[in-house]
């Protein structure tokens, strides 16, 4: 297996990301499943949207395509229809993929073009300085939502099930062996596989909801407590689904897998 | 051996596209250019290349300009409003440097509008719809046969400078069936390739003409793309002259290629005391009212841009300096006329001639804007 540190561009850094911001453990992690799946840095390209999670893929050294707010997903789609032999990684964030790019996430789920999406959701905008987004819980604070915000969370979990994407997970930051388990599976899936990776921000949501230290934000998501997550397990997007699994608080690991015929843009043989 | 065929100027587009090597083509549907995706949904898979009808016009060009960044010689099409949606990633294609073909097939705005009638409304948007400030190439085909031309001209542009070029003509061109005969070949621009390996590469740095050389993602070079200010290495950076440099850079590389780019059409504008500036469908109209005012008599001539943008500032001051009236026709309320003021300097009379009812401008009506010789004097030596 490849050391992951031959995989950063360390002369890119130092890079934008605050102390205590879980996102450089899910970019370890990440680059853990490349090194796994001994995939071809040459033919791993990598697509963002705008954000904080977005800004990853300027330190890690595969084809990097830093995109327009929220429209990663089309910009992939592109990539992977010209030239399918290549791995086409979306990374996006919540207020990215979920509000600005929500219709052309749904839309690359039901085209099941093979691309592998991860969501990282940090509950909050956090590039912008700490404005509701659309996984903002209820009742959680924001700069924009100063009273707590009174608006409904998407589970976006849900709403990919319910948009037809293929392979969809849930995994958390606090526990990246796991993230590198599924990771590495969605990538190897065929078709459009979706993961929410649940990470923190310390710096806004965290400072403004008095969710304590980033070792004490992490330390809950271990435990499943009620505060990040459990608001979007009880405000679902689509409640008429079942349960993937009966874990208290928010479900991870492999929540929904299927085959369906993958969109590659050239007739069938 | 090449034969006439009768053919509808989106058509014409579709087929001068594949003719220059787009391989991939994302789009919306929208009235009145549908005809282009679906000639194309027919036509790509057959050839190899890949059709893909996406969510919407914003989605249509992201999905262009990645397939571009794969290697695929790539476009969309779309009409006034998907135009709108599709500003934010012209200025990403600008930025970011990335070859591909936007076709706006005009009708009339703003909004909604007139869906199925001929509009020159978007003709300042293509220059200045997207933010910031940016280079812009358009060109504003007139009839069928050039429909196909331009669109050939669009990749070579397209692919030699880096950058998104925009095919602009109006519902009558995008509709009207022409015969034409159409090359069995063309002459079509290919990238190269880095001369420099894969260690130590720098995206964007550029040679002296400007344009920096752009391996295709998967072959072998590894770099970082963004719409964000950045260095010659791809990383974003906000350091002042860095960022400065680069606005420069991409401006420049379009100014020194501006004689090759512009193209106008003089016609009967050698003796002609007064001259129609017009273009796309106007022209036409323009040009059967020069005809019809000669065979009466009056020096009368046509100044037809074929590019829009860059502006063809020198052939409008040479014609301000012979016509005693330049009279600007065209399907808005006044777009080009400003331009045609500023490049005629005052050296001559610009009267205007708009219209913007969904109508297409006749040549009666212009006829009538020439039928009396501005001089009051007869004109000797007309055709008759």
């Amino acid at each position: 297996m490849t050391d992951v540190r031959t995989y950063l561009r360390e002369w890119a850094m130092p890079h934008v990301l605050c102390p205590g911001c879980a996102h450089g453990i899910i970019l370890r992690a990440f680059l853990e499943a490349v090194s796994r799946l001994e995939l071809d840095p040459d033919k791993l390209a990598l697509v963002a949207g705008i954000g904080c999670s977005s800004r990853l893929i300027g330190y890690v050294d595969f084809c990097t395509l830093h995109a327009t707010h929220g429209r990663a997903p089309g910009f992939a789609t592109g990539i992977k229809l010209a030239r399918p032999e290549m791995d086409v990684v979306v990374l996006t964030g919540d207020g990215d993929g979920l509000a600005i790019g929500g219709n052309h996430l749904i839309h690359a789920a039901r085209r099941n073009v093979d691309l592998t999406c991860l969501l990282l959701n940090n509950s909050i905008y956090g590039m912008t300085g700490g404005q509701a987004a659309p996984t903002t819980p209820e009742g959680a604070t924001a700069s924009t939502a100063p009273a707590g915000t009174v608006e409904s969370p998407f589970d976006s979990c849900k709403l990919m099930i319910g948009a037809g994407a293929t392979f969809v997970a849930r995994v958390f930051a606090a526990e990246p062996p796991a993230m590198t388990d599924v990771m590495a599976d969605a990538i190897s899936h065929h078709g459009f596989s979706f993961v929410e990776v649940v990470s923190d921000c310390p710096e806004y949501f965290g400072r403004y909801n008095g969710l304590g230290t980033p070792a004490d934000m992490l330390a809950g998501m271990m435990r499943r407590e009620p505060g990040v997550s459990d608001p979007l397990r009880v405000k679902a997007f689509v409640p008429h689904l079942p349960a993937p699994d009966d874990i208290p608080g928010l479900a991870t690991g492999v929540l929904h897998r299927e085959e369906r015929p993958v969109f590659t843009g050239r007739p069938t043989s | 051996m090449t034969t006439a065929q009768l053919i509808q100027g989106n058509e014409a587009c579709a087929l001068g596209a594949v003719a220059a090597g787009c391989r991939f083509y994302g789009g919306y549907p929208i009235t009145p250019s549908s005809e282009i995706a679906e000639f194309m949904a027919r036509r790509l898979p057959e050839i190899g290349g890949v059709f893909v009808q996406m969510e919407d016009e914003m989605a249509s060009l992201a999905a262009a300009i990645g397939a571009s960044v794969a290697g695929m010689k790539s476009m969309t099409a779309t009409s006034g409003p998907g135009f709108s949606l599709m500003q934010e990633h012209i200025g990403y294609a600008t930025m970011a440097e990335i070859p591909c073909v936007v076709v706006n097939v005009m009708r009339g705005g703003p909004s909604t509008g007139l869906p199925t009638s001929p509009a020159q409304g978007d003709v300042m948007q293509a220059r200045w719809g997207t933010h910031g400030d940016h280079p812009a190439i358009v060109l504003a085909p007139a009839s069928v046969g050039e429909v196909f031309d331009l669109t050939v001209r669009a990749f070579n542009l397209a692919e030699r400078l880096r950058m998104p070029v925009i095919v602009l003509y109006d519902e009558v061109i995008g509709h009207t069936r022409e015969s034409v005969t159409l090359p069995e070949a063309v002459d079509s621009w290919e990238r190269s390739a880095p001369s420099a390996p894969p260690d130590g590469f720098l995206p964007k740095a550029a040679g002296p003409d400007g344009v920096p050389t752009f391996p295709a993602f998967g072959e072998g070079y590894r770099f970082h793309i963004t719409g964000l200010t950045h260095d010659e290495r791809g990383l974003p950076t906000s350091e002042g002259p860095t960022a400065g440099a680069l606005l420069e850079r991409i401006h420049a590389k379009v100014d020194r290629a501006t004689d090759d780019i512009v193209a106008v059409e003089r016609f009967l504008l050698d003796d002609a005391e007064v001259a129609f500036f017009a273009y796309g469908v106007v022209a036409r109209a323009a040009k059967a009212a020069v005809m019809q005012a000669r065979e009466r008599g009056l020096r009368v001539g046509l100044l037809r841009p074929i590019s829009l943008w860059p502006f063809p500032t020198e052939a409008v001051a040479a014609a301000a300096g012979t016509v005693e009236r330049l009279i600007v026709a065209e399907m808005n309320l006044g777009q080009m006329t400003h331009e045609v003021e500023r490049a005629a300097a005052g050296a001559t009379t610009v009267a205007r001639h708009l219209r913007a009812d969904g109508e297409p401008i006749t040549p009666e009506e212009l006829l009538d804007l020439v039928a009396t010789p501005v001089s009051g004097r007869p004109v000797p030596g007309g055709t008759s």
